[in-house]
Parts: structure tokens; C-alpha cells; sequence
């Protein structure tokens, strides 16, 4: 199952140069990017680990891009997202945030039912994958 | 770019015998009025203007046969500058990080300066990530190493400057369309740097050379300086002027323009302290007016040493 989250959920992956021309345009509204990744796919997983520091001062994708890849390499089965974060007074949160790369094999979500008193049953989804440790996922 | 892609994608005649004109694409990429204001903003440097002009020319003959379907190789645009203090390194750095992004060899035309300290660390592991980090930073512009001799230094053999030198070379190498390296610094020492480095070297294609500037250069340097200030000279003071060039030329530690830069700083206080002096009511002019007492007062006049 193709996990999907962010800005871009609802197109396919995005090439390396829609990638470089979504980062141009961060970089020209001024938001500092970064690179994020995780094994742990959970939508309500907020926690992803930063690859490297969030990039700040930069004027070109090209650093940006370099980045990606180079966690892509480093982790290449993990998911991989940018994120664009706005420093402007009053916003000073993330404006954009995208996944870049994922594992090869998605193996989804089941759904846990959970029997409470008086027939009521309590819903929760857990990723297939964190059924093993952390770094053994994909 | 913009304008010049525009004009470049429109195919002119049939393939084989079509013709291209050069003057449009000029035209076009606005580099002249850059060139022109090189030459007019900066006295002097006759073989630097004139390798900026080269490699105009062959970036803008470059688009041309891209239009014409020839083979075009990025040209390898690493630069190494050496001259003596003052003759204007720095300043040429900055016009070329805009003149190579008018000719749309560089993305953005930025330029990001820096010396040793922001590229090697204090402690083992230190100094990779932060000089990725500069480079990443100067991606898409110039990046600009003054005084790039200390990155080496032998007498220290478990110095950092050299895993610094190797990152570079890599960058230089495998990013060449992502950005232009410019070293700086003197002569003597860049040309020790070098032998130290050969592959350094090798990969730096345009080795320029900044004369030392005359002193009817200086003279000019000097009024150009003092206009951009809104200062203003007679003539006889503008011999004295003269006068002092000449002598201070002949003493220790002349930085060339940078000379002539403190020179008039200190002529200004000079002037300063004059008109606080005098306390009357003043002009525009007054304001304006550096006198010839203002430069006589300087120590070039009579001691013979100064700073």
C-alpha cells in the first residue's frame, strides 16, 4: 500500500526536477528547507529523524537536491520527506512538506479491532512493518 | 538568460545554412552593459578585462552552437586570482559571480566569500561537513576563496586545511555546472600553494594576474573614490594628491587602492576637525571640499613612514 502524506498526497512520486523546481520555490518565499526520514510510517507519527541540519541561507536547489540524495543513499529503505519551514513572525511552522522517497516494499496498515464492555469495539491501524525493531523495518 | 534562451531557441533559416547573429545574441544577454561598466567602475586591469572579455565572447559563441545543435562542453570557469593588496581581487570576484550569471553560466549570481576558518574545522571530523556546508551554500553562484595559500599549511602535517583541499578538488571536479571556484591571493604564496597542490592547479583553468596599478591609475582610482564618497577636489589639490601618490608609492606596505582608500579616509577626518574648527556657518561646498592642508598634513609629507 503506497503511503501517502504531505502536500503532494494526491500526485504520483515527484521527479528529481519537479523536486528541484518545488524547492526553487521555497527558497524564493524565504523558508528554510530540510531533509527528514523514518521507518515508521504511521500518519500520526510526527517524530521523523532530521538528516543533517535544516538548510538555512541557501540560494540554490542543487544543495537542497544533493541532500536528498544523499540520504536516499544512506537510507534507501526509509521514507523520505523535505520540509519547508517559514520563520516569518506569526507563521514559524512548516508550509511545506513532501515525500521524496520510500521504501521498496509498502506493506500497509492492519486494522485492530478492540473489544470494550457493552459490545463496544475501539478501532486502531498499525503499520505491518513496525512489527520488527526499528532499522530492520523495509 | 531569459531573454537571450528566447532569442536562442528561434531556429533562423534552414539547419545546415542557417545563419546566426552573434550582435543579437550579445544584445540580448545584456553582458555589455556590464562590460561597459567594468570599464568604467574599474581603472586599469587591462589583462583582467580582457580575459573577462574572452570569456564572454566564448560563453556567448557556446549558446550559439547549442542553438546550432554543435557539441558544447560546460567550459571549466575555476579561477585563480593573484596579485598584490589592493589591486582590486575582491571587487572583480563580485562583478564576475554577475557577469557569468548574465551569461547564464551560474543559476543565481551570488557570491559567498570565505577564508580558511569557515572551511576547516578545529577537531578531527569537523572540517568535511563544514566546508560541504559553504559549498552547498555557494551552489548555483561564486564561491570565493581569499587567501586560499593558508588552507595549506606544510609545517603542521596533521593540519585539517587538507581534507578540505580534497573536498574542493572533488566539488570542483564533479559539480562543475553547479558552481564557480575563484581563489585569491598574492603571488609568491599562491604559486607555493600550487607546487604543494599540482591537482589544484591542473583544475583551475584561468589563472589571472592583477597588476599593480600605476599612479595616474591611482590618481584616477582616487577621484573615482572621492566621487562615489560625494567628496570634491581643486585642481592643485588634486596635485598634491599626485604628489603624495608618488611618495607613498615608494614606501613600505602600499596596498595599492586600498592605500589610497585609507588615504582619503584620513583626509576626511582631517577635514572634519577643520570645519569644527572654524565653527562658522557652512556650505554645501565647504562640506564637500577637501583641502590641500587636509592631505598636506599627512605624515607621507614629511617623515617618510606611515601606516
Amino acid at each position: 500500500m503506497r503511503v501517502t502524506q504531505g502536500t503532494f498526497s494526491f500526485l504520483p512520486d515527484l521527479t528529481d526536477a519537479q523536486i528541484t523546481s518545488q524547492i526553487e520555490y521555497c527558497l524564493k518565499n524565504g523558508w528554510a528547507l530540510s531533509v527528514e526520514y523514518t521507518d515508521d510510517p504511521h500518519p500520526r507519527n510526527t517524530y521523523w529523524d532530521m538528516f543533517g541540519m535544516p538548510m538555512f541561507d541557501l540560494k540554490d536547489a542543487a544543495g537542497i537536491l544533493r541532500e536528498v540524495n544523499a540520504c536516499r543513499e544512506t537510507f534507501p529503505n526509509h521514507y523520505v520527506k523535505v520540509n519547508a519551514f517559514d520563520a516569518t513572525r506569526g507563521t514559524e511552522s512548516l508550509r511545506l512538506s513532501f515525500i521524496v522517497g520510500r521504501p521498496e516494499k509498502e506493506p500497509g496498515f492492519g486494522l485492530t479491532r478492540q473489544e470494550a464492555a457493552g459490545r463496544q469495539v475501539h478501532y486502531t491501524t498499525r503499520s505491518y512493518a513496525t512489527d520488527r525493531p526499528a532499522g530492520e523495518r523495509y | 538568460m531569459n531573454a537571450a534562451s528566447d532569442q536562442l531557441t528561434r531556429p533562423v533559416g534552414d539547419a545546415e545554412h542557417s545563419t546566426f547573429d552573434l550582435e543579437d545574441v550579445f544584445h540580448s544577454s545584456r553582458v555589455g552593459e556590464v562590460l561597459d561598466e567594468l570599464d568604467r567602475q574599474l581603472v586599469g586591469l587591462a589583462p583582467v578585462k580582457q580575459r573577462i572579455r574572452d570569456i564572454s565572447a566564448l560563453l556567448l559563441v557556446d549558446s550559439v552552437r547549442r542553438q546550432a545543435g554543435l557539441n558544447t562542453d560546460a567550459p571549466s570557469l575555476h579561477m585563480n586570482f593573484t596579485g598584490n593588496p589592493g589591486t582590486g581581487k575582491t571587487t572583480v570576484a563580485l562583478r564576475m559571480a554577475e557577469i557569468l550569471h548574465r551569461l547564464g553560466y551560474i543559476r543565481k549570481g551570488h557570491l559567498v566569500a570565505v577564508t580558511r576558518d569557515d572551511l576547516v574545522g578545529q577537531y578531527i571530523g569537523h572540517t568535511a561537513p563544514k566546508t560541504r556546508e559553504v559549498l552547498k551554500r555557494a551552489m548555483g553562484g561564486v564561491l570565493f576563496i581569499d587567501e586560499a595559500y593558508y588552507l595549506y599549511r606544510p609545517e603542521n602535517e596533521r593540519d585539517y586545511g587538507q581534507e578540505a583541499i580534497e573536498i574542493l578538488l572533488q566539488e570542483m571536479e564533479n559539480h562543475r555546472d553547479d558552481l564557480v571556484v575563484i581563489l585569491a591571493g598574492y603571488k609568491d604564496r599562491m604559486e607555493r600553494f600550487f607546487r604543494s597542490n599540482p591537482g589544484l592547479s591542473s583544475r583551475i583553468a584561468h589563472h589571472i594576474d592583477f597588476p599593480d596599478y600605476s599612479a595616474d591609475e591611482l590618481l584616477a582610482i582616487a577621484q573615482l573614490m572621492l566621487q562615489q564618497m560625494q567628496y570634491a577636489m581643486s585642481a592643485e589639490t588634486l596635485e598634491t594628491l599626485r604628489e603624495y601618490i608618488r611618495l607613498r608609492q615608494m614606501q613600505p606596505h602600499f596596498a595599492n587602492a586600498r592605500s589610497i582608500r585609507n588615504a582619503l579616509d584620513r583626509a576626511r577626518l582631517r577635514q572634519a576637525s577643520r570645519l569644527f574648527a572654524k565653527k562658522a556657518s557652512l556650505t554645501k561646498a565647504d562640506l564637500m571640499m577637501i583641502e590641500e592642508e587636509d592631505l598636506r598634513a599627512s605624515r607621507v609629507f614629511t617623515a617618510g613612514i606611515t601606516s
